[in-house]
């Protein structure tokens, strides 16, 4: 119905900024005296401007075209037409999910933000202009489009973790900022050569033209040292727990649940279908990293007294299986990845949420201060043991379905990686439940736990819809699998295609 | 010669004779005009001659060619280079009043010099000839020594109009020894001349002639290793004339490089192209780790200018078409950001004085959230992060680069641009999470409006960013 709407998508992507600029305009028109009042407006805005996006994002889904492969929701404006570059968006099915992730992650990330009392607008305005970026990048269909929104991200990313983070934030937003920055600028240079090898920037056309192997191979790895970065993958992943522990609640949700995102959807959107003999080439290396991020980050996240970054660590261990599946090139390898990549947006997402609820209350995130909330918080207990068992990968939740689908794609590749992961599994029943354990069963010993109250309803209001996403994807699939159904087929046809012909 | 063909050769010439003679009006006006009344009146004359002359070269001039025998030419580089400065000196001159005023150093030499200096670069961007480049060139380097010493009863101005002199000399030096050697060696001054006898082959006296050229203008764009005086002059001379200092005579000079180069030398390209290469390096590494431990805000924008001038040049090492817009399209971006910059560093007034070190900076963006958010957006633009619009002067540098086959030249550009956005970061980083109490007092009309509109600039560019490149796209495209 909005199909033949040509600006549709561009409305869906910069509706977010749109929000930032009215806040902006009332945060420096404002006297100093009217502030208070501009935090409290701000909070307002950000949310309606974030449900309208959301909205916008369920009419996307809801018009759009399961049974086609190729993109839909097409806007193109000229735009430096004269050197070939152009601003070019559209979905497929390998990226409409992403965007609508991310427009029902937002809303719930500025409602959680309530314990930020500080700069509040300042606050709302980075979230809207990162909400405005991370859609940008799923619909980018222009190289160069895709770099703005890719790296733009990184700007409010920054400011976030460094105005409103922890303890140790300014480190960790450096760190996040520079090792990010330094994978990606190698990318650029990738894409330059693309440009002029291919003589345009237009992702479609792109997708069809074919590299020789050898430029492949190196284009293969530029962009692999931007993605591992972002997605993150062992050993490259060592930014991703400074920046998760020091990022406010909300900002942690959006890195975990979407920024890692980036990585996997590049990988599917790039490396994959434009490198397809440097991807085959290379994919033993991605199988090798993903078990061993898979096993050795489960290990390690068991070692953590830190809940966040426990939680960080079994990010990367789920990442992993994202790259094990993306690369085991097969229908259900690549379906798997990208159910596991939206499953754990709301997993990690609702996990982070969880540990923000206790780090508002008691202001300390280690395992060892808390035990015995249950008595306390028997329905935080609940939720939180839902999304425990989520990661996990217990069965009827969403996560067990993202786990087992990779691993049979893996499995046809071959059965060491399968069991590799396999363990992982075992691992992560093992970090989870131990901490699950320590922080919410056993007597109350720490006395200032003792007045602790359970979640409000503002939380609730946060975790219902999370609750209701987990189990939905858990229990009916195909609601996933049938919107990338197309995609991925085709994106594994072509893929396939260009094997043998470079064989010969 | 006759009339017809003089007037033909002048009216190339409006800009500069509309300059010259604009020039030595202030001049009696200021000796002759007695009162607070008349430094104020040549200043905005002098800002109007500015403008205009910029202005002119792009309505007035309306023919292309050569004058003086070729002495002397106007095209299409020459016009837009010629609207850049000229633009950008009147913007540098408004910022320069308010602080003058405050500082008592309000001379009505101060706009002659800086009209003169513009006559020289109008010149340098026009020559066509060994003999009016080094004219050119010391017009405007004269007036440069001298308005870097402006501030003659401080210590440290004079101190840095000094070291810029001495140094300046030496390399012009330079510059003529390796002119002469050209003119030895090719017979002629003119770059049609000496073209043609690089075409019928080079020789050893003009590959050497050529480098001590180059090492005279690396001097003049402040380009590693010819750098050492950038740090202590920027920072010695009053602000205003370290925001000029960082943009017009920088868009003059080198663009007088890529002149020299790809025209009278373009046929030595496989020569000078290595010379380059290791001065765009040493200039990006250099200026992005010097830049890392810098405390004075003024310092460590002498250290990004000379790490942004190695971008400029990894555009010349290109030596193509793409090699030459990129340049023109990278050094508008990259004056946009720095004049804004430089915006920001003079709004940097307490009841005190001036301040400039970048921890005064601290907690800005909270008790002046317009000048906190103005620095941030161009910090990251000088940095060449998107979604700023000095993205994309960085990206058609590289660009060009990888088009002539140049990676690893390419590769090393984006890691070094790593690097540099580690200090533009800390900018940001002092701006935003730090807490300060320095208080700044209002800054003037003309400051605020430049750090806030060169601000908005870096993002609203954007969708228009196209208008510029084509306008660069056609410069390239006829020049070559």
């Amino acid at each position: 119905m909005f199909g033949e709407f040509e600006a549709f998508l561009s409305i869906l992507t910069f509706v977010p900024a749109l929000g930032a600029l009215v806040i902006a305009i009332f945060r420096f028109t404002a006297r100093a005296e009217d502030q208070a009042q501009i935090d409290k407006n701000s909070r307002m805005v950000a949310w309606v401007a974030t449900m309208v996006t959301l909205a916008l994002s369920l009419i996307l889904l809801f018009s759009f075209d399961q049974d086609t492969a190729g993109f839909q929701f097409v806007h193109e404006i000229e735009w430096l037409s004269q050197i070939g570059l152009g601003y070019r968006l559209g979905v497929d099915g390998l990226s409409v999910l992403f965007v609508v992730l991310t427009a029902f992650l937002m809303p719930l990330c500025i409602m959680a933000s309530g314990a930020i009392q500080k700069r509040v607008a300042d606050y709302m305005i980075a979230f809207l202009l990162l909400e405005t970026l991370v859609i940008g990048v799923f619909c980018a269909l222009d190289l160069v489009v895709f770099y703005i929104f890719f790296e733009g991200g990184l700007i409010p990313m920054f400011i976030i973790i460094g105005v409103w983070g922890g303890q140790n934030r300014v480190y960790a937003a450096f760190k996040f900022f520079l090792y990010t920055l330094l994978g990606s600028v190698l990318m650029l240079v990738a894409m330059i050569y693309m440009f002029l090898q291919a003589g345009t920037t237009d992702i479609t056309v792109l997708l069809d033209h074919e590299f020789a192997r050898n430029a492949q191979m190196w284009m293969w790895l530029a962009f692999f040292a931007s993605f591992a970065v972002k997605m993150p993958m062992w050993p490259v992943h060592t930014w991703l727990p400074d920046a998760h522990v020091q990022a406010p609640t909300a900002g942690s949700v959006i890195l975990a649940g979407i920024l890692l995102k980036m990585g996997g959807y590049g990988f599917l959107r790039f490396s994959l279908p434009m490198f397809p003999e440097a991807s085959d080439y290379f994919a033993p290396l991605v199988f090798a990293l993903s078990i061993i991020a898979i096993i050795y980050t489960s290990l390690v996240a068991f070692r953590q007294t830190d809940i966040k970054k426990l939680i960080a660590y079994s990010s990367v261990a789920h990442m992993g299986f994202v790259t094990m599946g993306l690369f085991a090139m097969n229908e259900t390898g690549v379906q798997g990845a990208i159910f596991q990549m939206i499953s754990h947006g709301f997993i990690s997402g609702a996990l982070f949420l969880c540990v923000g609820v206790i780090y508002d209350r008691m202001h300390t995130r280690e395992i060892a201060f808390y035990g015995g909330l249950v008595h306390r918080m028997p329905v935080f207990a609940v939720i939180f043991g839902l999304f425990t068992m989520a990661n996990v990968g217990l069965p009827g939740t969403s996560g067990f379905v993202g786990e087992i689908m990779t691993m049979v794609g893996a499995f046809q590749v071959s059965w060491w990686i399968a069991t590799g992961a396999a363990v992982g599994v075992i691992l992560s029943a093992m970090y989870m439940l131990t901490v699950y354990r320590n922080v919410v069963f056993g007597e109350i010993t720490n006395p200032k736990l003792e007045n602790i109250t359970d979640i409000n309803r503002m939380e609730w209001a946060i975790f219902i819809p999370l609750i209701i996403m987990t189990l939905w994807l858990g229990i009916s699939s195909t609601m996933v699998t049938d919107i990338t159904a197309a995609s991925v087929e085709n994106l594994i046809n072509q893929y396939q295609a260009a094997l043998p012909a470079a064989a010969q | 010669m006759t009339a017809d063909m003089l007037s033909q050769d002048l009216s190339l010439l409006i800009p500069e004779l509309l300059l010259a003679g604009g020039a030595m009006a202030l001049l009696m006006l200021g000796v002759f005009m007695k009162g607070e009344g008349a430094n104020k009146l040549v200043q905005w004359l002098a800002v109007v001659l500015l403008a205009g002359a910029g202005l002119a070269s792009l309505f007035l001039v309306t023919g292309e060619g050569q004058a003086f025998d070729g002495g002397f030419i106007f095209d299409g580089l020459a016009r837009f280079s010629k609207v850049a400065i000229g633009v950008v000196a009147a913007i540098a001159l408004l910022l320069a009043m308010p602080y003058l005023k405050a500082e008592k150093l309000g001379k009505i030499e101060y706009s002659v010099l800086m009209t003169l200096a513009v006559t020289g670069m109008f010149m340098m961007v026009s020559a066509n000839d060994l003999i009016s480049m080094y004219m050119g060139i010391e017009l405007q380097s004269l007036s440069l020594y001298v308005l870097a010493a402006f501030n003659r009863d401080s210590l440290r101005a004079s101190e840095a109009g000094l070291k810029y002199f001495v140094l300046g000399a030496l390399s012009s030096g330079l510059l003529l020894y390796g002119s002469s050697l050209v003119y030895g060696f090719a017979g002629a001054t003119g770059f049609n001349e000496i073209a043609i006898a690089v075409q019928s082959g080079p020789s050893v006296g003009l590959t050497f002639g050529l480098v001590f050229v180059i090492c005279g203008l690396a001097f003049k764009v402040s380009a590693a290793p010819f750098h050492m005086w950038t740090p202590d002059v920027y920072e010695g001379a009053p602000t205003p004339v370290t925001a000029f200092f960082a943009t017009a005579p920088k868009m003059a000079a080198i663009v007088l490089l890529a002149r020299v180069l790809i025209e009278p030398f373009g046929g030595m390209v496989e020569q000078w192209r290595d010379v380059i290469w290791i001065v765009a390096v040493l200039s990006m590494g250099i200026g992005a780790f010097g830049a890392l431990t810098q405390t004075n805000i003024k310092r460590l924008m002498a250290y990004s200018s000379i790490s942004n001038m190695g971008y400029a040049l990894v555009a010349i090492a290109s030596a193509s078409q793409t090699g030459l817009w990129a340049l023109l399209v990278y050094m508008i971006l990259y004056m946009i950001g720095v004049i804004g910059s430089f915006g920001a560093i003079l709004s940097m007034r307490t009841r005190e004085g001036m301040v400039e070190q970048i921890s005064d900076l601290a907690g800005i963006a909270q008790r002046n959230p317009g000048l906190g958010w103005s620095i941030t957006a161009l910090m990251f633009s000088i940095g060449g992060l998107p979604f700023m619009v000095g993205f994309f002067g960085k990206f058609f540098v590289v660009f060009a680069a990888v088009q002539e086959g140049m990676l690893i030249l390419a590769v090393l550009a984006v890691l070094f641009s790593v690097v540099g956005a580690a200090y533009y970061l800390r900018v940001v980083k002092t701006v935003w999470f730090d807490e300060g109490e320095v208080e700044f007092v209002p800054a003037a009309v003309s400051v605020y409006w430049v750090t806030r509109l060169a601000g908005l600039a870096t993002v609203l560019l954007l969708p228009v960013i196209g208008w510029l490149v084509f306008r660069a796209y056609s410069v390239g495209l006829a020049t070559l």
